[in-house]
Parts: structure tokens; sequence; C-alpha cells
């Protein structure tokens, strides 16, 4: 049966596909599954001109659930399949899929250049720490210390970070969802496509086999409001419980703390205010991961410049290319007649 | 002088030569390439046939005066069809004692030694290994020597122009150029022109050169030595008529991969990741624009070789570059456009390895690797390049291939073909070739699946992004027959198997049969190559056949599917020799599919088969032949 796609207003359910989706139950990503299915209804996608693609892994799966066009392709190679694509047609709306190995261990390379090139997609990194695919070995984002098939007395390795590393390469647009929290992820999800570039989100996603509760200490419902701010651009930096604490910088330090207001002499005024065009103070939100400091979800940073595959096409422009141009060609310059 | 040899100097223009070997020599620093590309176009115009063979060091500016530092550039032109870059060099130019030490043995025996007396200084003489001056000791008494100090008449040259020292020394390959278009009957026009383009605006340095030039000519006319230069008289070859140019394998590469695109009206998106000797090919399509081939120089081989899948993927004509270790790297990727079933020309200019091996040394040994190369049963077509200029319709059949069948095709040049040159015909691209259907990508389809198969060729339809109606996923992961999905199913797997295999294989059928090139349909003795091994071959076969011997030249240029023909003719022979710049790997390949006995004849020394070495090992063959 052919697929249609009238220009009816589409719901989320019109972006699924008739496959059974095989994650474990329970596994995270069926929520962000469904987060992007809704945010494509939200922001009017049309199937025909959306592209998913991905590397290997349990992430990787995703555009099998899509009904969109999907390229499922190599381990870490799905950056680079992606720049081809939108060299060849930066109109497509294109929205990389990937886990914490494929894009942070054998396709960190891939993903740095295409952050710093800025080729216009979304690129959704879904960090569970762990090797769910090749049944639980320790990842590049795993935390020193975790016992795995392949770590028996503890990983010993410091491990990536994936923010810092996006700002790092000179991603111009950087955000943090989370699995539990889709209605803020849709939100991310629609600022990121909204944005002409790269726009890198790290979704930190729960494997309920092989590393369940990795991001309990941020994500459980009882910690979440004293572990998570949630940034808004233009806005105080406050969270907590009645947003009673906020961010403010150490008197003569160039460091944030967390602060109460109320407490200490701390007033509204001296939370700081949420500049996503802000480079320095991006990274020092990219760098909080607790416990004296919450996670910083939604937009961390986001400064738009000219995208690759964009530039490309201006120089490109629309060139009429003929067999008689062609023939033109390979009889100029020097050239001799006989007989 | 040497009786038997074609060159012979004759002042009095009474006959003719029928071909010669010029090769200038020096440091990589002193315009060897630009010298020798100069006398090309010079001999071009004088209408003889002819062929280029630059051979440089890897490093770009190696110690003056060292023997790795010796860059040398070759032509070989003549009165009748040129296919080789000569066996042995009938005038040698060297600018130092580097440049003699190691180009002498290509020297024959009564050759013609032009030296810069003046660059033979103690200093340099210890550098390249002489403990006396050579030109002097007497060591060179089996060759005709002019020593002149080419320094010092190229400074006195330009004493008038308003340019440094440094800069007068640098013009002293021009003046050795015009000496030798004045030894081989060639005017200047053709470089004084050359040179006012390229140093327009800088009058000073203009001067200089063309004075230069000027001079080297002059002195060959006036100079009281004069009495001792030989002059050479190499009359116009009979080739046919049409117009001509010069060209590279690179440039035809490039050209033909284009015209491949506009055959089947399709936009080019050329991705690669500099690697000698294919860089080139990078540089040319990027002034490509005006014929919509973007180029895109990406992070690294792997990535060059996904970029240009996802480009199929979206609609373009993918193509990726690389030279074997680079080749190496995409092959992941490779298995993926074979899984997938998208179009990609993947180009492989050949280098001497394992590893990084001889980076600027020719080789031909990458056969298994484009063959055989790749995880699982993953066929792919392998097509072989044999001149400079055939670079030009092996890259149109690719890219026919590749968008007919869904399919990566492997095309194989080699160092010797990209950066050798040769007078190239000019084609009509409108009439001397069928254009392809076009067609190629599907826009309306009902009942539309990704693998869905036509019924002849059995490839995939292509639908690409943006296309209403035909959203579908394809992977790596084993796709369903027909849907594409997702599918471990044992039978479906031995069935996609089949049809990869099946598909390649009934591409035998669509290729030109396999033909004899030159020599008998049947006999004796057959010489089987692939690739640039087919000048010295050609020459060979065509110097036995003069003499009586009954020997015949087979070329393939399809290496895999082999054509479906090529059994019954080679039954037709005694003997197969198979000359190759390997280790004997398509004499074992042939032994695997056809149970073909042959006699293997490998060359792995980073040059090109003279043609000797070919008649030698034919020759044997012939009266092992006799005694039996």
């Amino acid at each position: 049966m052919n697929e249609t796609s009238p220009m009816k207003p589409l719901g989320p359910k019109d972006f699924a596909t008739d496959q059974d989706v095989r994650w474990c139950p329970g596994c995270g990503d069926y929520a962000i599954l469904k987060g992007v299915q809704k945010t494509l209804a939200d922001i009017g996608a049309r199937p025909e001109n959306t592209v998913f693609i991905s590397g290997i892994g349990c992430a990787a799966r995703f555009p099998y659930y899509m009904k969109t066009y999907g390229f499922h392709t190599i381990h870490g190679r799905a950056a680079a399949v992606a720049t081809g694509v939108k060299l060849a047609n930066p109109d497509l709306d294109l929205w990389i899929v990937g886990g914490d190995g494929d894009s942070l261990s054998i396709g960190a390379n891939h993903l740095f250049h295409l952050l710093r090139r800025n080729v216009d997609v979304q690129y959704l990194l879904f960090n569970n720490e762990i090797y769910g695919l090749t049944k639980g070995q320790y990842s590049p984002t795993s935390r020193a210390g975790l016992r795995t098939p392949s770590s028996p007395a503890g990983a010993m390795e410091q491990p990536a970070h994936a923010i810092p590393f996006a700002l790092g390469a000179g991603a111009r647009f950087v955000a943090r969802g989370g699995d539990v929290r889709i209605k803020e992820l849709s939100e991310t999800l629609k600022r990121a496509h909204a944005h002409k570039g790269a726009s890198f989100v790290e979704i930190l996603q729960n494997c309920i086999v092989y590393n369940d509760g990795a991001f309990g200490h941020i994500m459980d419902k009882d910690k979440a409001d004293d572990a998570q701010i949630h940034l808004e651009n233009g806005q105080p930096m406050r969270f907590g419980r009645e947003a009673k604490k906020g961010l403010r910088l150490k008197p003569g330090k160039l460091q944030l703390e967390a602060v109460t207001i109320g407490e200490n002499g701390v007033t509204e005024a001296d939370i700081l205010i949420h500049d996503e065009t802000d480079r320095v103070m991006a990274g020092m939100l990219a760098a909080m991961e607790g416990p004296d400091l919450p996670v910083a979800m939604g937009v961390i940073y986001c400064a738009p410049t000219a995208a690759f595959d964009q530039q490309i096409a201006d120089v490109m422009g629309r060139r009429n290319p003929s067999i008689k141009k062609l023939q033109n060609l390979i009889e100029a310059g020097h050239t001799w007649t006989v007989g | 002088m040497d009786g038997s040899s074609n060159t012979v100097p004759n002042p009095d223009h009474s006959d003719a030569l029928e071909s010669a070997v010029v090769r200038f020599a020096g440091d990589s620093g002193d315009g060897m390439q630009l010298t020798g590309g100069q006398f090309t176009l010079a001999t071009a115009v004088a209408g003889n046939d002819l062929a280029t063979f630059p051979d440089f060091p890897a490093e770009i500016r190696a110690p003056v005066g060292t023997t790795y530092g010796v860059s040398a550039f070759q032509i070989h032109f003549g009165a009748r069809k040129i296919r080789t870059i000569g066996d042995m060099v009938d005038v040698l130019v060297v600018m130092n004692p580097a440049a003699l030490i190691t180009n002498l043995n290509d020297l024959r025996r009564g050759g013609l030694i032009i030296a810069d007396a003046g660059s033979f200084t103690d200093r340099n003489l210890r550098k390249a290994g002489y403990e006396a001056n050579p030109l002097e000791d007497g060591s060179l008494d089996a060759y005709r020597i002019i020593p002149l100090d080419i320094q010092k008449l190229t400074q006195d040259a330009v004493a008038d122009c308003n340019i440094s020292n440094k800069e007068a020394l640098r013009t002293k390959n021009l003046w050795s150029l015009g000496l030798v278009l004045w030894m081989f009957e060639r005017d200047t026009g053709t470089t004084l022109r050359w040179l006012e383009e390229k140093f327009a605006g800088k009058a000073d340095i203009l001067a200089a050169n063309k004075a230069a030039l000027k001079a080297g000519h002059a002195f060959g006319e006036t100079a009281e030595i004069s009495a001792e230069l030989p002059l050479y008289h190499v009359p116009p070859a009979d080739i046919p008529p049409g117009l001509y140019r010069n060209i590279t394998g690179a440039e035809a590469l490039a050209w033909g991969l284009t015209a491949g695109c506009r055959m089947a009206d399709l936009g080019m998106t050329f991705c690669s990741y500099p690697i000698t000797p294919a860089s080139q090919l990078l540089h040319v399509l990027s002034k490509m624009r005006d014929h919509d081939v973007l180029t895109f120089q990406a992070e690294d081989e792997i990535a060059a070789a996904c970029a240009a899948i996802g480009a199929s993927y979206a609609g373009k004509m993918g193509v990726t570059s690389s030279s074997g270790p680079g080749i190496a790297l995409k092959t992941e990727a490779l298995g993926l456009a074979i899984a997938t079933e998208l179009p990609l020309v993947v180009v492989n200019a050949q280098r001497g390895g394992p590893s990084t091996g001889l980076p600027t040394k020719t080789e031909q040994s990458d056969l298994f690797q484009a063959v055989f190369g790749r995880n699982s049963d993953a066929p792919m077509p392998v097509l072989a390049a044999r001149t400079a200029s055939d670079c030009f319709d092996v890259a149109i059949e690719a890219v026919r291939l590749a968008t007919k069948y869904m399919t990566p095709v492997m095309l194989l040049t080699d160092g010797y073909l990209q950066n050798a040159s040769e007078p190239w015909r000019i084609p009509d691209l409108e009439k001397d070739y069928e254009h392809f259907a076009k067609e190629r990508i599907v826009t309306e389809v009902t009942d539309f699946h990704p693998y869905d198969r036509d019924g002849e060729t059995l490839a995939r339809p292509w639908a690409v992004p943006g296309t209403p109606g035909l959203m579908h996923r394809i992977g790596g992961i084993e796709r369903a027959d027909v849907t594409g999905n997702i599918s471990y199913d044992p039978d479906n797997h031995q069935k996609m198997t089949d049809f990869r295999r099946n598909k390649i294989l009934g591409i035998a059928d669509d290729i030109a049969p396999q033909e004899i090139c030159r020599g008998p349909e049947q006999g004796v003795l057959a010489i089987l190559g692939w690739g640039s091994t087919f000048g010295p071959i050609h020459r060979a076969v065509g110097n036995m056949n003069e003499t009586g011997l009954a020997v015949s030249h087979i070329h393939l240029r399809h290496i895999w599917p082999l054509p479906a023909n090529l059994a019954d003719i080679l039954d037709r022979f005694d003997h197969v020799l198979i000359p190759e710049m390997n280790d004997g790997q398509l004499f074992k390949f042939l032994r695997a599919e056809l149970l073909l006995e042959a006699t293997s004849l490998r060359k792995v020394t980073g040059k090109p088969f003279k043609v000797h070495e070919i008649e030698t090992a034919a020759a044997a063959l012939l009266e092992g032949s006799d005694d039996e």
C-alpha cells in the first residue's frame, strides 16, 4: 500500500509505522518515541519531507518506527550519512538518533565534525550510560567504577560528557531533556527543530535492563525538583520546590553556586538571568552535574549562525548543467586538430 | 651509437625517427614536472602521439641535492601510435648529480646526457654518493655527455632582468626546456603563451622566464658547441582525424563521471578525503560546480563513503574516491551500499602497499580487495581503466551500471594512470554515446515497496526523500524481500543473498563481449592484462607480431562480473600469460573462477612494465611451446 500524506493536519499516530516496536518493556525509548511523534504532529511536519537517520544500537532502531523516510545505517556513521543527505537536498527535515556508544565512542569523530560544520539537522543523543544492544558493557558515558561484564572490577575510565563535548565542538544549539519529562522534552525538540543549523539534544534515558536507575538521582519524582533546573531564555535561573532556589555567581569567582532566596540575604535580584547566547555561561551550565548544583535541562545554548548545507546550496546556486555545456568544457583550453 | 635503436640523431634530416624518449630529472624544487608538461604540449602541437610519466618523490620538498628528492618527468613520443612511456631513455636531462645517479640505469647505452655541470659541485657529488665527478672521470664513456653550465648560462641570459639571483636560478629549467625544444625542432610559441598567462601581472618574472627559454633555444642554434648537439627529427604520427587535447587520467575520470551523470540526468555529490594519488580527482571536480558537481572534503575516508551513500539515498549520484588504504576504511560502508542497494561509484587509484607502502608509486595490487574485500557475501561490479583517456569511458560505464542496477561500482585506476597524460580525441558527447534512460528515480508508483525488484535487472526502485507517498525505511539489517522490513527469517536471507549475487552476475549480459585487441583470434599464446599494463602489453604484442610471432593481446575492462565469453576466448589459446603489477592476483582469480591454466608475470617495483620484460616472458613461453 502506498503511504499517503494528505494535507490535513496529522496527529502523533500518523507518524507511527505498522512495525512492532522491539525495545524492552519499560525502556525509556518508548516515551521518547511518543514525544518525537507528538512533536512532529505539533510542528506540522510533512512525512515525505522528514528523514530519520540512525547508526547502530538500541536507539538506532528508531527510524523503523517513524512513518517518514528512514535510514538505519552503520555503527557511528549516522552523522556522516546525514551530512551527505543534506548536501544532496538541504530542504529535507533531518533527524539523527544515536545512543551514547554510537555518538560518543565509535562515532564521536563524525558527531564532532557535524557540529562544527553546523549541518542543519537535529541530533538526538539517547544517553543511558551503557551498551544495551551488546548486553551491558560500560559505555563512554558510564561513570567511573561501574561494574559491567567488561569491567568486573569497575570501569577505570573517566566518562565523556555529552553537553560539554558538543559545546567544545562548536555546536550552536545545545539542549538536554529526559525520557520521563516528555512535555518539556517535546518543547525542547520544537526549539531544536526551529533552530537552523546543527541542534544537539542529549536525552537522559533509562535502560531498564542493564543500567536501571542510572539517572534516578536526577529524574526520580521526589528528587527532580532539587536536582534539575529548567532553563528559560531571559528568565531567572530558579529551581527547587516553589522555585525558592536559584543560581548566582559566587562572589569574586567565575563559578556558579546554588542559593536559596530569603536565606543568607539572598534576594530575587541576585539570581542570574538565563541568556542562551552566552557561551561562557553555557559552559558553566553544562558542567553542572550535582549534587551541589542542579542538572541543567532545556536549551542551554542557542546562538545561530549560517548552516553548512545552506551555505553550500547558496554557492551551488541554480546551475543549468547540460551535455552541451560539458562539451564546451572538454573542448576548452589547449586543443589541436588532426587531419 | 647503438645501431639497433630507433633513435638516431640525424643532423641532415635525411631520415626520421619513429619515436624518442626524453626524461627531465632534477631536484623536486627544480620544476621538472612543469618542464616536462610544457615539452609535452609543444610535442602534441607538433603532431606526435605521446605518453608521459611523472615520477616524483613522496616528500614535497626533500633536502636539496639528495637522491630521494629527485623528481623526474618522462615523455615518449613518435610518428606512430605510442602505447607506453618507453622502456629506455634516449635523452636524459639532469640538473644535478643526484638526478644522474638515480636515472642513469634507464638510459640506453649510447644515449645522450645533458647535464648542468655547474651543479656538479663537490658538495652535490657527495650528497649523491659520487666519489669523483662522473662528467670527468670517464665512467660515462658508454654514453654521450654534453656538460653545460646551465646555471651560469641562465644567469647570463637573465642578467638584464630586474630579478634576484635566486629568482634567476629558478628559470634554469626553462633554459633547459628551450634547448631540448630546439633539439627536437619544436618552437617556443606554446610555452611563451603559457608563460604569459601564468605570470600575467608579474612583468619582471615573466621577462626573465621568457629570456631563459629563448636563450636555451638560441644556444642550440648558435653556440659553438652546437656541432656536438644532436638534432632529432620525429615526424607527425598517423593518428585518426579529430579535435585533440592532452588529458591526464584524473581529468578524464572527473569529466567521465560528470558526463555519466549528465547522461543519467543526475547531479553528482563527490565526497572524498585527501590521499595520494587520488586527490587530483577532488581538485578537478571541485571546479565543476557549473555541471552540478558538488564536492565535499570529509573528515575521514569512512565519512566520505558514508556521505556519498547519503547523497545517493537522497537522489544524487554519490561518488567517493581513495587509494587502497582509504578503500580499506570505507569497506563497511560499501557493505551498507550493497545491502541497501544504492548507486555509488568508488574510485580506487591504486598505489604500492601494504599499509602506507609507496604512496607515489604505481601498483595494481587491490584487485582482491575490490572483488572480495568485504565481510560476508558482498558482490559489486569492478571495472578497470587501461589508459588515461580510457578513464573517461570507464567512468561513464561505472555511472551507468551503478544507477541501472542500484549497486556500488568499484572503478580501479592507479598512480600511473592518474598522473599520466596522453592525447585524447575529444568525443562528441551527444553522438558518440548512448545516453541512459533518464528516469532513474521513481516518483509515482502504485503499490510501492522498496525491495520490489525489476524483473530483468533485479534492481530495486530508487525512491528518494521528499517524494510524497513513497516513504519507506531501509537499513543494514537484512531486509525482507519486497517490503524491506527487518527480517531474520532464514529463507529470506538465502533469497536476498541469491538476489544480490544474481543481480551482479546478470551484468555480464549487459556489457560489451570481450575482444582480442591485437593479434590472431586463436593460436599459441594470448597475453591477458587489465588496467594500466595495457600500453606495454600492446606494444610487446605489436613488436612480436611484426617479427612474425603469433601472439595476441586480450585486455579486461570488466573484472567482475567477467565478460560472458572470456572463457571461450581464452580456450582458443595454448598458453595464457598474465602480466600484472602485483603478486599474481588476476592469475589466481581466474584460476579460481575459470580453472584457467596460465603463466603469471609479476612486477612490483613501483614502475610500469617495460615492453622487453613482457616480450622476454612471452618468448620463453613460445620457445617452451616449440619443445613440446
